[in-house]
């Protein structure tokens, strides 16, 4: 029998029993469906955590205080190894460093007339908005001569402008108190939102770390140190070669511990990348198993199928059908039972990840990949499950086959 | 002399049962020419089922010699017999085995699917055409529960007509109809037989039947037990004429 007419005489064995075969299917359609639902959930998380993490500075490196003592240890903020001569050896010596800014913070309450907020105030260098990748709206960043001279101005986060002015008024130029000192307002930061841990990114306040240090907190220590390495590629190199330079100034012998810690925000984007994977692999690999049900009813009909149509199995070969011919018959139902099934997954799949998308504003992505391979593993689980019945049916003798009642 | 579609020489089956083995055809022979009408006739266990499965190359002898239309079944393979099935042999069952919730020109279509020399096109013609010669042209759209059983088998008379076979194969073809039906059957098959000069073998326990064929083999125990030509062959057409009015009770 030539191709075309195989595929005719399996396709009119399913319509003279429409409602079976789209039951079959049923199985077929929410397995490919919940696998295409679920990857683009998975797939869309993970990108959405990554493109925050990115935005929050991709070759950033923080460094922390910490300590290399017994006893006791505290907080990292509350360690004192830090210092501003950490950041200028860091500024002249690491080549994989593109910019460094020292940081201190100091929470308490902003006011401003009859308005108040409680925040935190973090004392920076210039560099820190490129490090951090916060863009001005509105206004101008302090300067060098600004930090020198420990001046008392500051740049506000949306949501501090939010909470200390009424809209419509321009914070430009005002004066804010903070912990009672008077900042002049000389800059505004562009919205920014939540962060992937859902905090706050716009609840900031920047001031000249010198300013910060002295007149608010009065200390010599840096709570930390931001760093952006020139490419996210050198991340590791500038991890290193800050290693180096800090142990170098912090005069530790080679069998002391490290008296501070390096991060890099590609760490992070590769941990949380590998977890929100897992997560990915996880559902899918739940909704496999739904799509694998599905093959199995594809058997299971089949099966039941062949013999009860024993009998036309019987005619067919008397005509002049043969084995081949009866085993591709049951094989190619049963492959367009699955792939029928698996067009109509995927239209509800898509349909579904948009759904969830606009309603519950979750972040979906809709990988081509993920259609592939879901209508090819659907094809396979066809011929898979499809075979064994296709294969009793064909090994029917015809006289029995014609008697079977 | 006509060409031999049928040669049959000493034709033996056996079956193995257990531990017992059955010989079902002890010895068979006869020849089947091109235009005869032959009935084969036999109680239950005279070994008839088992030459109709060989002659409808369903199944192959132990022993002896089958050819059809001069083709030694012996060397064949399962396949080229299906092929062998599909292009020689037109087979009418008792049960009509038509498919259901299929229509009576897709049924008729059939056989010719599996034939790849055949096009769409030449196939949907020669299906009307047998149904044309069963009468049944105006029925090509109904599916056989909306098809009365004489129709159901007229349908499968032009199925196994379609495939233009050597020879048509019945299988008690009127076992499951009524007289008037079974002689309308009858009246069909020697049309086909006189007017368009088909071969048609016919296996019948039913003796008014075979009256209708040009000749009868009848079978007992596995063996030949008498080979005869109908002398006096009735015509159907007229017989069908003599049977009561059906609307009589």
């Amino acid at each position: 029998m030539n191709p075309e007419n195989l595929v005719r005489v399996a396709f009119r064995a399913l319509q003279r029993n429409k409602l079976r075969a789209f039951l079959t299917m049923l199985g077929i359609i929410i397995g490919v469906a919940a696998v295409i639902t679920m990857m683009s959930i998975g797939e869309g998380s993970k990108q959405s955590i990554q493109t925050s993490l990115s935005n929050m500075g991709s070759n950033m490196i923080t460094v922390m205080p910490s300590s290399n003592m017994p006893g006791v240890r505290m907080a990292g903020s509350n360690f004192q190894t830090l210092t501003l001569n950490d950041v200028k050896a860091i500024e002249r010596d690491a080549s994989d460093v593109a910019s460094v800014s020292p940081q201190v913070a100091s929470s308490g309450q902003a006011i401003k007339g009859a308005l108040n907020w409680s925040s935190s105030i973090q004392g920076v260098s210039p560099e820190y908005l490129d490090i951090r990748k916060l863009k001005l709206k509105d206004g101008i960043i302090f300067s060098e001569e600004d930090v020198r001279s420990s001046a008392k101005v500051c740049l506000l986060g949306q949501t501090v402008v939010k909470n200390l002015f009424s809209s419509g008024e321009n914070p430009i130029g005002q004066i804010i108190r903070f912990q009672k000192i008077p900042f002049q307002v000389i800059g505004i930061l562009e919205e920014k939102g939540q962060s992937s841990f859902g905090q706050d990114q716009d609840d900031i306040i920047l001031a000249p770390y010198t300013t910060v240090m002295k007149r608010v907190l009065a200390t010599t220590y840096l709570q930390s140190i931001y760093a952006s390495a020139v490419s996210e590629a050198a991340s590791d190199a500038a991890t290193n070669q800050i290693t180096s330079i800090l142990r170098q100034t912090h005069r530790l012998r080679t069998d002391e511990e490290d008296d501070f810690s390096v991060r890099t925000q590609a760490e992070l984007i590769k941990t949380l990348g590998s977890t929100s994977s897992m997560l990915t692999g996880l559902l899918t690999a739940v909704a496999s198993i739904s799509l694998v049900i599905g093959g199995i009813g594809i058997m299971n009909i089949m099966y039941v199928s062949v013999t009860e149509r024993t009998k036309e199995i019987g005619l067919r070969m008397s005509i002049g059908a043969r084995g081949i011919d009866i085993l591709l018959q049951f094989l190619i139902e049963a492959i367009l039972i699955s792939v029928t099934g698996g067009l109509i997954g995927v239209f509800i799949g898509v349909s579904a990840s948009l759904t969830i998308a606009s309603l519950l504003n979750w972040p979906t992505i809709i990988s081509e990949s993920s259609i592939i391979i879901s209508f090819i593993v659907c094809a396979l689980t066809g011929i898979f499950f499809g075979y064994y019945p296709a294969q009793k049916a064909s090994e029917l003798d015809p006289i029995e086959a014609l008697r079977y009642e | 002399m006509n060409r031999k579609i049928l040669e049959i020489q000493n034709l033996k089956r056996e079956f193995i049962v257990g531990s017992e083995t059955v010989r079902a055809l002890k010895g068979v022979s006869f020849n089947v020419e091109a235009g005869e009408f032959v009935t084969i006739m036999g109680s239950s266990g005279s070994g008839k089922t088992t030459l109709l499965n060989i002659l409808g190359c369903l199944d192959k002898p132990t022993e002896g010699i089958y050819l059809l239309d001069s083709v030694n079944i012996k060397d064949l393979n399962k396949n080229e017999l299906a092929r062998l099935r599909n292009t020689k042999i037109g087979f009418v069952f008792q049960a009509y085995n038509l498919l259901p919730r299929t229509s009576a020109l897709e049924n008729v279509e059939l056989p010719l699917f599996y034939n790849s020399s055949i096009s769409a096109k030449e196939r949907k013609e020669r299906a009307m055409y047998a149904l044309e010669a069963v009468k049944l042209a105006d029925r090509l759209d109904h599916t056989p529960n909306q098809l009365s059983g004489g129709q159901q088998q007229r349908v499968a008379i032009a199925r196994a007509l379609v495939n233009e076979p050597v020879m048509i194969l019945a299988d008690e073809a009127t076992g499951n109809l009524d007289t008037r039906t079974s002689y309308e059957i009858m009246a069909l098959m020697q049309e086909l037989n006189q007017q368009q000069d088909k071969t048609i073998v016919f296996v019948t326990h039913e003796p008014d039947i075979a009256s209708f064929s040009s000749r009868t083999i009848m079978l007992r125990d596995g063996r030949l037990q008498k080979d005869s030509i109908n002398e006096n062959r009735k015509s159907a057409r007229e017989a069908l004429d003599t049977l009561p009015a059906t609307d009589d009770y």
